[in-house]
Order: structure tokens, then sequence, then C-alpha cells
């Protein structure tokens, strides 16, 4: 171990008495690079998905200025395949599935429980290696020359005609599957067996309950895609015909079974947003959740529903009329236990005193973004929409609002939320204000003109367009050039905030849950001693009572 | 992770039951006890085989749509395997099952030179699994059935099945050279408690490694179970 200096601390100085905590623990790269703590895992994480986020950002920035105009004067139309498919890639693979989990839920969740630690924690930083060993695939192929099929590699164009990086790049998202299967075992496996004495199932916050459903669908349904993949590399390597028809193949079973973990995958984004909602909805009011165990249900009932849901992708693909029908009728179902959530947060929020910081602006933003979003979902579940709206911007916008304004507005809303407890720092109030308004803002002006610009028929993924759409692009494209403002703000201000930001208290929001309920940022082992639980979950008035009787006792 | 030097700190007279509880050498610091700690690896090799059911269950999904949509080539391709050699095997295999699971049970009981030479049995017949397994191979690609470049093979009664044959030999390369790769890994878990196992790690209070290893093996054997009628027997 190395000696203490205050050039080497990563994020605050290390004062003379300083109480002991993860951060001032150890000292050192090495410190970092093999720790088994989760809270430095999720620290390693969230350096590495803030990384992969600009990457993708910086290739949605360069196709937006190539749709300011409808010609193809700025990329290729080669290029610009390139840069809608590395987009995909790199914003689904490398930020949005590990983003929530694997940052908040790696710090949060095993404090929410009382436990000291995950319940493998080597395993806890291999997944992290594994990330960065699929993640560097990623990086490989950016620099090498990008690839062209699309986030879904459908055949046989990802197997015999691309001549792109198709193989390194599926690869890449092959390993970094086993990273979110192996994060979502330790997660499934520390919520069945480390909860501190009297946290029972129901007095656990529904963030737990949330990411638990996420473990599931990410454990069960991400070693199909890995399976898939590797049919497809095998079908790539050594030409051969699992999934070409002219050699014998079937192309609509790759898209059975590619969406059959890429449907799941939506709420393998969703479901943890929903889970930091559910926390700052309770944190903001004051209130208990509004009818908590059918928000905790309802994140198991979509887990569960999100896997019978797959084919309302193949509508045109030539699946039968009857199992498109079907299939129909079962992704309306999804909509039921969302909309349950939707509404118990609303009903939470009704006659409580809010309090507009910060991560509850954002929650506000989601549920109003997410409602849009879930809604035009209905109308591509629809057949007859769907067959309208197919392939065109529509569905860019749709499922924009579900990532973006779904998953990264909770996400921003979390880390916020937890920036307190992580760092032992508050951030700047106003400048995060202000960027939560420009998120807001240059989120709706870039996505909504997509939802118009795609019913009047824009199709996505070319680089050229009929000149009638003009208008609508160039304000999708300034409406990114806010987005990105209010992106890059956060990433100054929390940076700022490390060093000069006011110093919080263990419990700066006056919020109810374990994490609260140890000192910022919490020591190396969580808890000083292994706490017991003995109320309800959000309840104030009895967790104020219980950490008083802690202190004086 | 455990902290031996901590354990080795303590005066062995200090070492009453409880403490012995509590100070266990190979009980991690998250932990409260061995009984929470055995609990979370067993459960942690369950989620585990849940999550290589699905893994296995999407090339399993796609062989079953190729078969029925090629029947003839699928009992063609079938009647390539020497479905003795198969048949040993499986034998080979269920034998290391048993002697699997009586390193288990000899671990439980403490028995370190049991649990060794179970252990040792289990990986011996693994090896003979795996070897055999690339004899097979041997043929095959001796026969130009490796798809790809090398696919001589051409079907004499009804030429228009060779691509389909080519298909199903895709689907016996994969799956069963997944079902190896998962042996294999076996085996370098087998070195690993074997070492362990000679050294005295386990006993009746621990012995959680050797029992999740169990779980993992019979697993992959249980894989082949279905994958022998599958490739082998079925016409």
């Amino acid at each position: 171990m190395t000696t203490t200096t205050v050039d080497e601390a990563p994020f605050i100085e290390p004062e003379a008495s300083a109480p002991r905590n993860y951060l001032n623990d150890e000292y050192g790269v090495l410190s970092w690079l093999l720790t088994r703590d989760h809270k430095r895992i999720a620290v390693l994480y969230a350096f590495s998905v803030t990384l992969f986020f600009v990457v993708g950002g910086i290739m949605a920035f360069l196709m937006r200025l190539e749709l300011l105009t409808p010609e193809g004067d700025l990329f290729t139309s080669d290029t610009y395949n390139k840069l809608f498919t590395l987009h995909g890639i790199v914003m689904i693979f490398f930020f949005l599935i590990p983003a929530i989990p694997a940052v908040l839920g790696n710090f949060i969740l095993p404090i929410m429980l009382g436990a000291k630690d995950l319940a493998f924690p080597k395993l806890n930083l291999l997944s992290w290696y594994i990330y960065m060993i699929g993640g560097t695939f990623g990086v490989y192929v950016i620099i090498a020359g990008g690839v062209d099929t699309g986030w879904t590699f459908y055949t046989p164009f990802s197997t015999q005609y691309s001549n792109t990086h198709v193989f390194a790049v599926t690869l890449g998202a092959f390993i970094t599957g086993f990273s979110s299967i192996l994060t979502g075992l330790n997660f499934l496996v520390t919520i069945h067996r480390m909860r501190a004495p009297g946290l029972t199932w129901f007095r656990l916050p529904l963030f737990v309950w949330s990411i638990y459903a996420t473990s599931v669908v990410i454990m069960l349904a991400t070693p199909v895609l890995a399976i898939t993949l590797a049919l497809l590399m095998i079908e790539r390597v050594l030409h051969v015909g699992i999934f070409d028809p002219a050699l014998g193949g079937d192309p609509v079973l790759y898209q059975h079974m590619f969406w059959f973990y890429s449907h799941p995958a939506v709420y393998i984004m969703i479901l943890p947003g929903m889970a930091v909602i559910s926390e700052c909805v309770a944190a903001f009011t004051r209130k208990k959740i509004f009818g908590y165990k059918f928000v905790a249900f309802s994140s198991l009932a979509i887990a569960f529903l999100g896997f019978l849901v797959w084919a309302h992708h193949l509508f045109v693909a030539g699946i039968s009329i009857y199992s498109a029908l079907i299939f129909s009728f079962l992704s309306m179902i999804v909509a039921v236990p969302s909309a349950i959530k939707v509404f118990n947060w609303t009903a939470t929020l009704y006659k409580a005193s809010v309090s507009w910081q910060t991560p509850m602006l954002y929650v506000l933003g989601f549920i109003g973004l997410f409602t849009i979003g879930g809604v035009t979902g209905l109308f591509l579940g629809a057949l007859g929409v769907d067959v309208h709206v197919h392939d065109s911007y529509f569905v860019v916008a749709h499922f924009h609002y579900i990532m973006v304004g779904g998953t990264i507005m909770a996400y921003l809303a979390g880390i916020h939320y937890w920036w307190p407890k992580m760092t032992g720092r508050m951030y700047p109030e106003w400048w995060a204000r202000l960027s939560a308004l420009l998120v807001f803002v240059g989120f709706n002006l870039t996505f909504f003109p997509q939802f118009l610009v795609g019913y009047v028929g824009m199709p996505r993924r070319y680089h050229a367009y009929a000149p009638e759409f003009q208008v609508l692009n160039v304000l999708s494209t300034a409406g990114a050039t806010v987005l990105a403002a209010g992106y890059l703000l956060p990433m100054i201000y929390l940076a700022w905030s490390l060093k000069f930001g006011r110093k919080a208290g263990p419990n700066p929001w006056g919020a109810v849950g374990l994490e609260w309920a140890t000192t910022s940022p919490p020591p190396k082992e969580n808890f000083h001693e292994t706490p017991v639980v003995s109320w309800e979950a959000y309840d104030y008035p009895a967790f104020l009572k219980a950490m008083k009787e802690t202190q004086h006792g | 992770m455990a902290n031996p030097t901590l354990h080795h700190l303590q005066h062995p007279g200090e070492l009453e039951e409880e403490a012995r509880a509590h100070h266990h050498p190979f009980l991690q610091h998250h932990f409260e006890d061995l009984g929470q700690q055995h609990e979370a690896s067993t459960l942690g090799m369950w989620f585990f085989v849940a999550q290589e059911i699905l893994f296995f269950g999407g090339v399993f999904c796609a062989y079953a749509v190729y078969r029925v949509m090629y029947p003839e080539a699928w009992s063609a391709g079938a009647h390539h395997q020497n479905w003795r050699i198969g048949l040993v095997n499986t034998i080979v295999l269920i034998g290391s099952s048993l002697t699997m699971a009586l390193a288990v049970w000899a671990a439980q009981g403490g028995k370190r030179k049991l649990t060794t030479l179970m252990l040792v049995l289990t990986l011996l017949l693994g090896g003979i699994f795996v070897g055999v397994k690339g004899f097979e191979y041997r043929e095959h690609i001796h026969e130009g059935l490796f798809p790809g470049a090398s696919f001589t093979y051409v079907h004499h009664e009804n030429p228009a099945l060779t691509p389909a044959i080519q298909l199903f030999m895709v689907f016996y390369f994969t799956m069963t050279g997944l079902h190896a790769l998962h042996m294999i890994i076996g085996a370098g878990l087998l070195l690993w408690f074997i070492k362990r196992a000679w050294r005295g790690d386990f006993g009746p209070e621990y012995y959680s490694p050797v029992e999740i290893m169990g779980l993992y093996w019979h697993f992959v054997d249980i894989v082949w179970i279905f994958l022998f009628p599958l490739l082998y027997l079925i016409h």
C-alpha cells in the first residue's frame, strides 16, 4: 500500500481527522483496480459508462448534424450507416444496460440491504473486467473502421454480405453479456441471502424489488442473446446457412432469437430507472409510496410479461397473422403493470408537499416522458398502426422516449440523489436545476418532432431525406444541441463538487432507508454495526425514531 | 475475503466452538456465518445453472426448428454418428456423476483422501469423455463433415439433402462443442478443488466448493443426456 498523500487522493482530501470511509481507506491505483468493495467497483463502472456515453453521444450528434439538411452532404451513406450502428451498440450494450444496475445498484443495493458487500465480491470485480474486455472490442471496432449492420445485426446481411467488423463487435457484445449476467446473479443472491435482520421482503425499498426483477430478466434473457450471437459468429466464420436462406437457414428465426433477448432488454434498461424513481418520489414527497405491494409486484409482472412480447418486432417480417395477433394482445397487457407504477407515483404526489430539488425535477420529467414513450409503444404494439409507422422515425422517437426520456432521466435523478452519499459532497443546486431544465427542453425538442416526421413517412436509417421533412429535422438538431449542453453541465459541476461542494451530512434529504442511516461516504464495511430493521418501507416516523434511538443508545 | 493471518494470530486455545464458527479460515468477511455463506454460494450456482439452461435452450430451440424443417437430413445426419461410441461416452459421463456425488458425500464427512480420490476419478472420467469426443471429431473431419470450406461430403442417395446435412453438422459441432467446453472448464475447476481437497480444506463445516462443483458437473451431464438422443439416436 502506498503512503497517504493529498495528491493521490482520488476524490476528497483526507483531512487529519477525516473519519475512515471507503474512499480514504486505501490509496493508489491498485487499490482501485483490485478492489472487491462494491462501492469502489460502482465508481469504476461510473467512469467507464460515462466514457461510453460520451462516445455514443458524439455519434448521435454527428448524425443530427448530417440530418440538418436533406442532402447527404457531411457523410457518405456508408459512414452514416456505421454511425447509427455504433451509436446503438455503444449506447445499449455499453451504457444503458450497465448504467443504473452496475453504478447505482452496485453502490446502493448492498447498503439498502444492510449488508457489508454483495454476496460474491470477487465475481463483482470480474464483471467489471469482463465489461471492459467487451468494451475494448467495441472501441477496437470504432477505431478499425466500424460496423454497418444496425445494432440488431440482422442476418443474412451481417453474416454473408457486410464487409465491416461484424465479428469483433458481436464478440464484444457476447462478452459484455456475461458481465451483466454475473452482476444480475450477484444481485439476486445478495437480495435473497444478505438482508439485515428484520428486513423482510415487504420492508424492502422498492428500488430493491425493481433491481430484483431486472436481475431475473438479465439472467434469463442475456444467455439467449449470447447463444444467438455465437451462432451468428459461427455462420459468419464458416459461411454456413444457420440464418441464411440461400443456404437453407431461416432469417426470421434469427429475429425471433434476437428479440427474445432484446425485447426483455428494454425492461433491463427501464426497470432500474423505475427503481430510482420510486426512491426519489418517496424521498421528495416524504410519503409512503401509494400501493407499495402493487408497485413491487408490478416490477415482477413486467419482468414476466416482458418475455412474452418479442414478436411484436416482427409484425412485418412475415410471421403468421394469428401469432401477430397474440403478440399484439400480449404487448397491450405488458402496459398494465407499467401504468400501475405511473399511477401510483402520481397518487403519491397527490396532496404531498413536494420539494423541488434536482432529483425530483428529473423524476417529474421521467414520469411525463415515460408515459409518452409507453403510450406510443401501444401504438406500435397495435398491428395496423405498426405496419404504417414501421421503420419510420416514429419508432426512433418512441424508443428514445423510453431510453433517453426514461432511463437516462432516471440515471441522472439517481446520480444526483445519491451523489452526497457516494462522495460526501453536495452538488451545486442551481446549476443542477438548470441542467435538468436543459435536458427536459432539449430532449423534447429533439425527439418530439421525430414522432411527427415519422408519422408522415420519414424512414429511419437514411443519411438523406425528402426536403419537406427539413423543418422538423432542423428543430430536432437544435434540440440535440440543447440536450448536449444539458448532459455536459453535470459532468462539469459534479466533478467540481468533489473538491468544492458543500459537505453532506449522513442524510441530506431527510430520506428513509438504510443508506441514509450510515455516514457519507459510507465506511468500507458500510455500517459500523449491522443494522436491525424495525420499520416498514418509507415509514418516516418509525425510521426517524429508530435513528434517534441508535444515536442515543 | 477470508483473512487467514487473523486466524493464525490467535492462540489455539482460544479456538472455542463459537470462535471457530466466527473465524473459520474460509469464512468471508461479509457473511455472518458459514451457513449464510454456504446458502449464498449454492443459490448462486443454481442461478448460474438457470442461465445455462437458457444458453443451451437457444441452440436446442434452433435445432428443433430445423429438425422440423429438414427431417430427412436430420435422420441422415444422425446416421453418421456412431451410437455405440456415444453410448459408451454416456456411461462414462454418468459414472463421473456418481464419483462427483460421492466426492460431495466424502467432503461432508471430512474424509480427505476419499474426497480427493473421487475428484480425481471424476476428472479422469471427464477426460476420457472429452478424449473420445475428440476421436469422434477427428473421424468426422476425416469424412469431410466439418461445416464450412472443408465440408466435402456429398449424400449419395439424395445429393439435394447435402446442404441440410451440413446444417445438421453445424448443430452437432456447436452443441457438442459447447458441451465439451463446459467439460473442460469443469476439469479446470476440478484440478483446483483436487488440490484444495488434498490440502484438507474441506470438512463437515465447509464443503460448499465441492457441492457447487457437483451441481455444475451434474448439469453438464444432464445436457449430454439430452444431446445423445437428439444427435445420435433420432431417425
